[in-house]
C-alpha cells in the first residue's frame, strides 16, 4: 500500500512526472492533433473523463484478479475496459451533445489507443495506489496531459507564422519544441519527489 | 496524422502486385515506421537512453508484431468486419503478455529499466496499423516479409536513436566507456528531452536525404 499525500500525487502526475513530456505516453495525439489550441482543449477534456472512469474500473479489475488469482489477465482486460469506456463516452456525449460530438470526430474512437490511458492503468496498479488515491492519479495526469497539449497547440500556432527553412517544417519542427518544453518542465523537479 | 502516409504503399500495391522481397524491403527504408511513418512514437522516445534497451524494445515489438501479423492474416477471413479492430487488440494483447513474461524470464534486471512501457507495446499503433492495412488483406507469406521489413525498420530506428543518446549522454556504447574521463557528458541526451531532439535529427537528415533523393 502506498501512502503518498494525495496533493503530491497530483502534482506529481501533473507537472513533475508530465505524462507527455517525461513519459512520452500519449505522443501520437500530442503530434497530431495539436495544431489548433481549441481542438487542443477539448481533447485533453476527452482524455482525462476516460482516464478518470478507466482508473477507476482498473483499480476493481486490478483487486478482482487478485482475487481469483489470474493477473496474466490483466493487460487484456484493462485494454477491453479502455475499449469499452471510449465506446460508452461516444454514446453518451452524442446523446447529450451533438455539437460536441462532432468537434471531437475521429479524435474520440483514437483515444482507445492513447497509451496515456493505458500507460496511467499499469502505472496505478504498480504503485499500488488505493481508490482515493488512483482518482486523483487520474485527475493529475488528465490535467498535464491537457496542459502540454494546449501548450504546444499555443507555441504551433504562432510557428505558423514564423519563417522556417522548408525541410524542418511539421513534424521535426514540433518535436524541436516539444523538446524545449520538456526542458522547461524539468524546473518542477523540485516540487516533489519522484 | 499518419492517415495520408499510409495511404501510399497501398495505392502502390493496386498498380502493381509487389514482389515478396519488396514487401520486406520497404519497411526498412522506403516506408520505415519511424522516420517516414512517424507511427509508434511513445516507446522511441521513452526507452532509447541506451543502446542495449532499445535493441531489447525494438525486438520485442518485432515478434509481436510478426506473430499479430501471422494471425491477423490467418484469420482475416473469419473475424467479422463490425469487430476486426477489437479482435486485433485482443491478439495484440495476448503475444505482449506472452512477450512480457518471456522478457521477465531471460532477465529480470532489463524487465525493470523497460518497465511499463513493454506492456504498452499493445497500444504501439504501428502494430495495429499493420494489422488493419496490410495483414487483414494480405495471403500469410507477403504478412510476414511485411512484419519482418516493418519490425527490423523499426529495431534500426530505435537502435539509431538509443546509440546516439547513449554515446553523448553517456559516454559509453552497450556498457563500454568510449571517451577519456574528461569527457563531459551531455547529461540532457538521457533526459526526456534528449528524445525529442535526437529524433528531430535523425528526421531531418531523413527529410535531407529523401529531397537530395528527388532532386536528383
Amino acid at each position: 500500500m502506498n501512502e503518498e499525500p494525495l496533493m503530491q500525487i497530483f502534482i506529481n502526475a501533473c507537472l513533475v512526472n508530465n505524462f507527455v513530456l517525461a513519459y512520452f505516453l500519449g505522443i501520437c495525439p500530442f503530434l497530431g492533433v495539436s495544431g489548433k489550441i481549441d481542438t487542443a482543449t477539448k481533447m485533453g477534456g476527452a482524455v482525462t473523463f476516460v482516464m478518470l472512469i478507466s482508473s477507476v474500473a482498473a483499480f476493481g479489475i486490478h483487486a478482482l484478479l487478485v482475487t481469483i488469482d489470474a493477473l496474466f489477465l490483466q493487460l487484456i482486460s484493462y485494454i477491453v475496459v479502455i475499449a469499452s469506456t471510449v465506446q460508452l463516452v461516444e454514446m453518451i456525449i452524442k446523446k447529450l451533445s451533438s455539437a460536441l460530438f462532432k468537434a471531437l470526430g475521429i479524435f474520440l474512437p483514437l483515444i482507445t489507443t492513447n497509451c496515456a490511458i493505458l500507460g496511467l492503468a499499469l502505472f496505478q496498479t504498480n504503485k499500488g495506489y488505493d481508490l482515493i488515491q488512483s482518482v486523483l492519479y487520474a485527475l493529475g495526469a488528465g490535467a498535464g496531459f491537457s496542459l502540454a497539449l494546449v501548450l504546444i497547440a499555443g507555441l504551433r500556432e504562432q510557428l505558423d507564422l514564423a519563417e522556417v527553412p522548408d525541410v524542418i517544417k511539421g513534424t521535426v519542427l514540433t518535436l524541436i519544441v516539444a523538446g524545449i518544453l520538456s526542458l522547461a518542465f524539468m524546473g518542477f523537479s523540485g516540487l516533489g519527489s519522484n | 496524422m499518419s492517415k495520408m502516409e499510409m495511404s501510399s504503399p497501398k495505392t502502390n500495391m493496386t498498380q502493381k502486385d509487389p514482389s515478396n522481397t519488396d514487401e520486406f524491403i520497404k519497411g526498412l527504408w522506403r516506408d520505415n515506421p519511424v522516420f517516414v511513418q512517424v507511427l509508434g512514437m511513445c516507446p522511441v522516445l521513452a526507452v532509447s537512453n541506451t543502446a542495449v534497451n532499445a535493441l531489447a524494445m525494438g525486438l520485442a515489438t518485432a515478434f509481436v508484431l510478426l506473430m499479430s501479423n501471422i494471425l491477423v492474416s490467418l484469420l482475416r477471413n473469419f473475424i467479422p468486419k463490425e469487430v476486426r479492430i477489437a479482435s486485433y487488440i485482443l491478439i495484440i494483447a495476448t503475444f505482449v503478455t506472452i512477450t512480457d513474461y518471456a522478457i521477465q524470464a531471460i532477465s529480470v534486471e532489463l524487465h525493470k529499466s523497460l518497465g511499463a512501457f513493454i506492456s504498452l507495446i499493445v497500444v504501439n499503433c504501428l502494430i495495429l496499423s499493420r494489422a488493419e492495412a496490410f495483414a487483414s488483406k494480405n495471403t500469410l507469406l507477403k504478412s510476414i516479409m511485411d512484419a519482418l521489413g516493418m519490425g527490423l525498420g523499426f529495431v534500426f530506428a530505435l537502435f539509431c536513436l538509443g546509440a546516439v543518446r547513449e554515446i553523448l549522454g553517456s559516454g559509453s556504447f552497450f556498457g563500454f566507456e568510449l571517451f577519456p574521463s574528461n569527457f563531459q557528458d551531455w547529461v540532457v541526451m538521457i533526459l526526456p528531452a534528449g528524445g525529442f531532439f535526437t529524433l528531430a535529427a535523425w528526421l531531418l537528415i531523413f527529410n535531407l536525404a529523401k529531397r537530395k533523393e528527388a532532386g536528383s
